[in-house]
C-alpha cells in the first residue's frame, strides 16, 4: 500500500506538492479538532472529579472511577427519556415517513391534476408559516397540549422530503410502470410492488433523517410536554447539561455544596458519552445511503 | 398545460375541460384519497391554520377571552417593537449572527470537499468522511454541553491556555462560540454534496487537463469549479432565504444570564415574550415581522441570481 501512495504523490510537480500539502495539514486540523475533544471527553468521563478538576486529566489509573457511569445509568429519569426519545422516533419516523412517500407519488405523475395547486400550497410554507404564538394556541384548541400527537402530527409532512422523493420517483424508468398498467394493475399495486421496491435508499435517507431529526430536537417537547414521565432524552439532558440541574437523586447524597458541584460536573462528561452512543454506533451503518440520498436531494426540485 | 384527452376542436371548451377533470378525477380517485389528502390535511390544519392565528398580532390577545373578544389594537404591538430600545439590539443579533455565520460558515464545507477530493486513497478518504460526519449526529443539547463544559473555567480549553476565563459569561465570546461549533459541527455534513458533485466531475476532462500541465490550481479553476458552480449558488440562495431564522434551540441552549447582550435573538426572544411572559399578541407581532423580512430577502435574492444567472433561478 505505502510505496504505491507514495508513487502517487511523487507524480506531482514541485509547486503542486506544495499545494497538496498545505491542503492536507488544514485537512488534518480539522479532523484534529473533531477527535481531540471526543477523546477528551471520553478519558474526563472516568476520571475522579476531584482529579480532574485540579489536574485534569490524568492516566494514573487508581483516579480513575465508574461513579459517574453508574448515577447517571442508576437514574430513572435518563431511561425514561430514552424509552420516550425512543418511542416519538420510531412512530415519528413511521408517520413522517409514509405520508411523504404517498404524497410524492401524485406530485411525480405528469398527468395528475391539481399538481400545480398543491405544489403551490406546500411550497408556500416552507418560506411562511404562523409562527411560535398561532401554533402554540392552536395546539392548546386541538387540546394535544401534552400529548404524543403535539410532538408527531405538526412535522410529520416534509415538504423537502417529499420534493426529494418525488425528484426520485421521477428517476425510475418510464417502462416499469408502462409494464405495470399493461397488466392492468391499479395505482396502489404499481405504487406497493412495483415502485416502493426501487426506492430503499431514499426511503432509507428519508427515514434517518426524520429519525435522527427527532431524536435530537428538544423545542417541540419543551413547549408542548409538561409532565416529567412525557420528557424525550434530550429535555433531561438538558436540565443536566445546560441548566445545571442534575436529576434529583444524582448527586444529593454528596454532603457538601463543592462536592456536589464537582459531581454534577463529571455526570455531563458521562451524560454526554450515554446519550450520544447509540446514534454514533447506528450511523455507520447508514452511511453508504448518505450520498445517494444527498445527491436525490440536490437535483433541482 | 397541454391537455392530452380534451381535443383542441372542442367549442365548449370551459365545460368539456371540467368535465374531463371530473372524469380524471373520478378514474384517479385513489391519487387524490388515498395518496395524497394525509399529507393535505396535516398541511392545512398545522400550517395553513396558524396562518389564520397570525391577527392576533393586531390584537391585545387574552388567551382567556379568546379571539373575537380580545381587544383589538391594530399596528400598536408592531409600533411597541419597532420603537423600542431593544429591538434594533436583536435585530442586530439575529443579523450579526447569520451574516457572520453565513461568511465563515458557507466556504467551510466547499473547501473540505475540494480537500477531500484530493486524497488519493479512496479507503481514507471514507475513513475521513466517516470522522467529519460523526459531529453531525449529536443533538444540539449535547453540541452545546460539549461546549459548555470545554470551555469552563476548569476546562479543557483553559487548562491548555492555563487560564481560568468563563466563555459562556462573555457576550464577545458569544457569536465566536456560535459560529465556530456550528462548523465543528455541520461542515463535514455539508460537504457531503459539493463532493458527491466534483467526483461527477467527468474523469476523462481532470485527465486531459493534467495532460496538458495545468497544476492543480488551474485544474480546480477549470474543471472543478465549474462542476460545482450551481450547486454552490443553489446553497447559497437557500442559506440566504434562511438568514433571518437563526436556529432557536442552539441560541437558547447557549444563553446564560450574562451573555444576552449578544446572544438574544428575535427567536429566542418571541419565546419568552409569548410563552413565557404570556404577551401572545406582542410576540406574534415581532415573528411575523421576522417572516416577512425573511421572505423579502429570499424573493430580492432569487431576482438577483437569476439576473446573473442567465434568468436560472430556484
Amino acid at each position: 500500500m505505502k510505496p504505491k501512495k507514495k508513487s502517487e504523490f511523487a507524480k506531482y510537480p514541485a509547486g503542486d506538492k506544495t499545494v497538496l500539502i498545505i491542503g492536507y495539514v488544514i485537512l488534518g486540523l480539522f479532523i484534529a479538532a473533531i477527535i481531540f475533544p471526543v477523546v477528551y471527553i471520553i478519558l474526563a468521563s472516568f476520571i475522579d472529579p476531584i482529579t480532574l478538576q485540579n489536574k485534569g486529566l490524568t492516566f494514573d489509573f487508581s483516579k480513575w472511577t465508574l461513579t459517574a457511569y453508574e448515577r447517571v445509568l442508576g437514574n430513572s429519569q435518563i431511561w425514561i427519556g430514552f424509552k420516550n426519545a425512543l418511542i416519538y422516533s420510531v412512530l415519528f419516523t413511521i408517520l413522517s415517513v409514509v405520508v411523504t412517500l404517498l404524497a410524492a407519488y401524485p406530485m411525480s405523475r405528469t398527468d395528475f391534476k391539481g399538481r400545480g395547486f398543491f405544489n403551490t400550497i406546500y411550497v408556500i410554507t416552507m418560506f411562511f408559516g404562523g409562527g411560535l404564538i398561532p401554533t402554540y394556541l392552536l395546539i392548546s384548541n386541538l387540546h394535544m397540549l401534552d400529548t404524543i400527537w403535539a410532538i408527531l402530527l405538526p412535522g410529520a409532512f416534509s415538504v423537502w422530503n417529499m420534493i426529494i422523493a418525488r425528484t426520485y420517483y421521477m428517476g425510475i424508468p418510464r417502462d416499469l410502470q408502462e409494464a405495470a398498467e399493461i397488466d392492468g394493475a391499479n395505482e396502489m399495486v404499481y405504487f406497493f410492488k412495483i415502485l416502493l421496491p426501487v426506492c430503499t435508499p431514499i426511503i432509507a435517507t428519508i427515514a434517518m433523517w426524520q429519525f435522527v431529526g427527532m431524536w435530537n430536537s428538544y423545542f417541540d417537547a419543551m413547549i408542548y410536554l409538561n409532565s416529567a414521565s412525557k420528557q424525550p432524552l434530550q429535555l433531561v439532558l438538558r436540565s443536566i447539561l445546560v441548566q445545571n440541574q442534575p436529576e434529583p437523586g444524582m448527586v444529593s447524597d454528596m454532603q457538601s455544596t463543592a462536592e456536589r458541584a464537582q459531581l454534577a460536573e463529571l455526570l455531563k462528561y458521562a451524560t454526554i458519552i450515554i446519550s450520544s452512543l447509540p446514534l454514533m454506533i447506528m450511523y455507520p451503518f447508514f452511511q453508504k445511503y448518505f450520498d445517494n440520498g444527498i445527491m436525490a436531494g440536490a437535483v433541482k426540485g | 398545460m397541454k391537455n392530452a384527452s380534451a381535443p383542441p376542436v372542442e367549442k365548449s371548451g370551459g365545460s368539456s375541460k371540467i368535465h374531463s377533470t371530473l372524469v380524471y378525477v373520478r378514474q384517479h380517485w385513489q391519487l387524490y384519497v388515498i395518496f395524497m389528502l394525509p399529507a393535505f390535511l396535516l398541511t392545512v390544519i398545522f400550517r395553513y391554520l396558524p396562518m389564520g392565528g397570525i391577527m392576533i398580532a393586531f390584537t391585545e390577545y387574552n388567551p382567556i377571552r379568546g379571539f373575537f373578544a380580545s381587544e383589538w389594537v391594530g399596528l400598536d404591538n408592531f409600533k411597541r417593537f419597532l420603537s423600542s430600545p431593544d429591538f434594533m439590539r436583536y435585530l442586530v443579533n439575529t443579523l450579526k449572527l447569520s451574516v457572520f455565520g453565513l461568511l465563515w460558515g458557507f466556504p467551510a464545507p466547499i473547501l473540505l470537499a475540494f480537500l477531500l477530493n484530493r486524497i488519493l486513497s479512496t479507503k481514507t478518504k471514507q475513513n475521513l468522511q466517516l470522522i467529519l460526519y460523526m459531529p453531525n449526529f449529536i443533538s444540539v443539547i449535547v453540541l452545546c454541553g460539549i461546549v459548555r463544559i470545554l470551555l469552563s473555567p476548569t476546562g479543557m480549553i483553559n487548562s491548555l491556555l492555563g487560564t481560568g476565563t468563563n466563555f459562556m459569561t462573555m457576550p464577545e465570546a458569544f457569536r465566536t462560540i456560535y459560529i465556530a461549533s456550528g462548523i465543528w459541527q455541520g461542515a463535514g455534513w455539508a460537504s457531503i454534496i459539493y463532493t458527491a458533485a466534483l467526483s461527477n466531475a467527468s474523469k476523462e476532462l481532470k485527465e486531459a487537463a493534467v495532460i496538458d500541465g495545468a497544476n492543480i490550481i488551474q485544474q480546480i479553476k477549470a474543471v472543478e469549479w465549474p462542476a460545482i458552480k450551481d450547486t454552490v449558488l443553489i446553497q447559497f440562495i437557500m442559506s440566504v432565504g434562511n438568514i433571518m431564522s437563526v436556529g432557536f434551540e442552539k441560541a437558547y441552549a447557549l444563553q446564560t444570564d450574562l451573555n444576552l447582550n449578544t446572544s438574544e435573538i428575535i427567536s429566542t426572544y418571541v419565546y419568552k415574550k409569548g410563552l413565557l411572559d404570556g404577551d401572545y399578541g406582542f410576540s406574534t407581532a415581532v415573528g411575523l415581522f421576522n417572516t416577512v423580512i425573511n421572505v423579502i430577502l429570499l424573493i430580492s435574492m432569487n431576482a438577483l441570481v437569476k439576473k446573473m444567472n442567465e434568468g436560472k433561478g430556484i
